[in-house]
């Protein structure tokens, strides 16, 4: 892959806040046409890497080239990044439809011809394009953010916690708005807390702890690691299930004897072995569930994985 | 360290784009549709507009005179002294707290909205944000006192006239002069409220979200006013950003007392400078990735502190020199001078409305003889127990003409003289005039000490 090729170029990038290392030699390349994803605990430093991108700070070390451009301390981000960080950033006195022409005039658009009715339609929010910031939800003012990033037509997107707020209604508009702009060839790099909203909108996804990238690569791969996970079954006789678990390897019964459900530590393989078992044994199986969904429980393994690292 | 690299190749579609900052201009009228959207800032230039007409006009009707404002005793005579009364009142409370809700807010407002970093990824410079809000800032605080001044102005020309103005020293001025020196008093009083202004970007941008930025301006314009009661050095006194919030009435002097006025107006602009500057150096240097700065605040006020009382010292240095007067500027010399002058040319406007035998400062060759505490205190400095005796002599007359005074003179130069006898020259309120009463301009009169001014003023038609 050449270098040009991509929407960002990160290498060994390190921020500190005085004593805080909010980054710690990260780095990270980004291909145009995905949406990808950051995840971490609090204070993992995706909204710093957030910034970075942005052009909002500068890092005290590391390479960063944003399409195809380096980002250092006298060189902004350049043009076609959009987005936010730490809320969309809007004015309460003016109306959501005066917010987009506010900033289109300030790219130097003219408001009458800039597509706020459009990109307003795109976010759901024709309905309310001029009632006034100051009463809305945060999720339409997540979506007024989003709509402002799309007005500039952006070829790379970066947004922060996009989906706070947001009702099923609201995120629907949101994710099939970023899905379009990955379609079309915009990179787009999203924060958020959330895997089930990880999981639905993206290709790919990079987990931080501690400053440190834990994580990187697509959904799939993180989902179906090898780790052991805990899981729970429903079976017509939990008792003979468990005895049917203790002799499969690789299987760790964790419930209780007499518990209604089998609880047990294993990867993969070794429950659809557990399964294959059961049935033979006479045992009806009629439910196998993570306790803990698995990108949630590989969340959980490396981020406390890393707390645990001196 | 690690190094990952996600994602497919692919090709992004276009080549790379340089990154261009706003241009200023653009960021200008971004600023200024965001304060105009304000319903606070609305509100003040519509009260700004319309209130100060309202109240000279109202004024301008009542029986009672605000006699403690400078040329508010003349309201009820001239459309031209409404604007002043106003100027008087907008420099003790309008203009502190107008510059604090507009310009002590400019950069709150943006850490309370959490606004900063969408405004900096689409400006991409903080020169350039911090260039257009201080711009939007004045412009607004420009429009707010252009304001006062065309509402005052209006609203007493409208209810009183276009008559002549009597001046700090009971001279004269003629409607034209008079409208050129309101003219020039409002715009002298804009660099004190831009040295305001720029305490309130300062304040803005130390404190974040905190309240406490947007009360800098105010607080600041109540120390200096607290300062200007206390009988300090003249050069101290000049040093301070406020001062041409009250030097503007050597406008309305005869001759025209500049010194005072020149050298306050430049100490204001030199404060505007400095705290725009700290400002700018502390803006420039915030990093936004972290939020609100608010813990900063502290550190940064020590480091914003430090350099105005730095400046303050330094003005107050340079302007030493410049004073020929030590201590108050108040001395006997000066007092009697200013009271003799102002009692000649009002004398002058008394014996006009009386259809007396014109005279002139001249002939009259007015002097004064002030005392403090019957004698007992230094005839120098502040304070109400200044006593004068005014003589006078008039043309085919031997015998002077005396006439009493008690003067209250504040520490700023102000002085009221209230006449005390002979009743037929100051004792009463109202002369009998063929057309009818009038009020008495020597009944009570306003002056003005020049704390600059040498003791013997080569142009003073009332100098030994």
């Amino acid at each position: 892959m050449r270098d040009t090729q991509l929407a960002v170029r990160a290498h060994g990038l390190t921020k500190s806040f005085d004593d805080v290392v909010a980054l710690d030699g990260v780095g990270l390349e980004l291909a145009p046409g995905r949406i990808h994803g950051l995840a971490g605990p609090n204070g993992a430093g995706k909204t710093t890497l957030l910034g970075l991108l942005l052009g909002l700070a500068v890092a005290d070390e590391g390479a960063l080239e944003v399409l195809g451009r380096p980002v250092g301390r006298a060189l902004a981000a350049p043009d076609g990044v959009a987005g936010f960080v730490d809320g969309p950033g809007l004015y309460p006195s003016l109306t959501a439809r005066k917010n987009l022409a506010a900033l289109a005039s300030l790219r130097g658009q003219d408001p009458r011809s800039a597509r706020i009715d459009e990109v307003l339609a795109e976010v759901g929010l024709s309905e309310v394009a001029d009632d006034r910031v100051r009463g809305f939800s945060l999720g339409m003012r997540q979506r007024l953010g989003l709509a402002a990033a799309l007005l500039t037509e952006p070829r790379l997107l970066v947004l922060d916690e996009p989906s706070n707020g947001l009702d099923p209604a609201g995120k629907q508009h949101v994710h099939r708005a970023l899905r379009r702009l990955a379609d079309d060839g915009v990179t787009v790099v999203l924060s958020s807390h959330r895997m089930d909203d990880l999981e639905a909108l993206c290709d790919e996804v990079t987990i931080l702890a501690a400053g440190r990238v834990r994580f990187s690569g697509p959904l799939g791969e993180l989902a179906t690691d090898s780790r052991e996970l805990e899981h729970r079954l429903r079976t017509s006789d939990p008792a003979a299930a468990r005895r049917v678990a203790a002799t499969v390897g690789g299987v760790k019964v964790l419930s209780e004897t007499g518990a209604e459900a089998l609880v047990v530590r294993a990867t993969g393989p070794a429950v659809e072995e557990l399964v294959a078992a059961l049935v033979p044994a006479g045992v009806r199986v009629r439910e196998v569930a993570p306790v803990v969904p698995p990108l949630e429980a590989a969340f959980l393994a490396l981020t406390e994985q890393q707390e645990d690292l001196p | 360290m690690s190094v990952i690299t996600a994602g497919r190749t692919a090709v992004v579609a276009a080549g790379p784009v340089a990154a261009r900052p706003v241009p200023v201009g653009r960021v200008y009228r971004f600023e200024l549709v965001k304060l105009l959207s304000q319903w606070r800032i609305r509100l003040l230039l519509l009260a700004c507009w319309t209130a100060p007409g309202l109240f000279t006009a109202a004024v301008a009707q009542q029986g009672t005179l605000p006699s403690d404002t400078l040329f508010g005793r003349w309201m009820h005579a001239t459309g031209w002294a409404g604007p002043l009364v106003v100027l008087g009142f907008a420099g003790s409370w309008a203009l502190p707290l107008l510059t604090s809700v507009v310009a002590g807010d400019v950069f709150a407002v943006e850490d309370r909205l959490g606004t900063w970093r969408q405004l900096l990824v689409t400006v991409r410079s903080p020169r350039r944000i911090f260039a257009a809000k201080a711009l939007a800032s004045t412009t607004v605080i420009v429009l707010l006192v252009a304001g006062l001044a065309a509402s005052g102005t209006v609203g007493g020309l409208a209810a009183v006239g276009d008559q002549p103005l009597v001046g700090v020293d009971g001279h004269l001025l003629r409607p034209s002069d008079a409208a050129v020196s309101v003219l020039l008093a409002w715009a002298c009083a804009l660099a004190p409220t831009l040295a305001l202004a720029a305490l309130g970007l300062l304040g803005s941008v130390l404190l974040g979200r905190s309240p406490m930025g947007l009360l800098v301006p105010a607080l600041a314009a109540v120390a200096m006013q607290l300062a200007q009661l206390l009988p300090l050095p003249v050069a101290l006194r000049l040093a301070l950003p406020g001062y041409a919030f009250v030097s503007w009435n050597g406008l309305f002097a005869d001759p025209a007392r500049l010194d005072e006025l020149l050298i306050a107006v430049a100490v204001s602009l030199v404060w505007a400078a400095a705290a725009t500057t700290a400002a700018w150096l502390l803006f420039v240097r915030r990093d936004f990735t972290t939020g609100s700065e608010d813990g900063a605040g502290r550190r940064a006020l020590a480091f914003a502190v430090l350099p105005l009382a730095g400046l303050l010292a330094l003005t107050s240095g340079a302007v030493w020199p410049a004073t020929p007067s030590t201590g108050s500027g108040i001395t006997q010399e000066k007092v009697q001078r200013s009271v003799a002058t102002a009692f000649a040319h009002l004398y002058r406007l008394q014996t006009e409305q009386l259809h007396r035998p014109a005279v002139t400062e001249d002939q009259l060759r007015a002097t004064a003889a002030c005392q403090r505490g019957d004698g007992q205190v230094d005839p120098e400095g502040p304070g109400n127990d200044w006593r004068c005796v005014v003589t006078w002599h008039l043309p085919g007359t031997d015998a002077p003409g005396t006439a009493v005074y008690q003067l209250d003179v504040a520490s700023d130069g102000r002085l009221t003289a209230d006449g005390d006898g002979p009743k037929d020259v100051n004792g009463y309120f109202l002369v009998h005039t063929p057309t009818g009463d009038a009020p008495n301009p020597l009944w009570q009169f306003d002056g003005q000490v020049g704390l600059l001014a040498s003791p013997a003023h080569p142009l003073d038609p009332t100098k030994e």
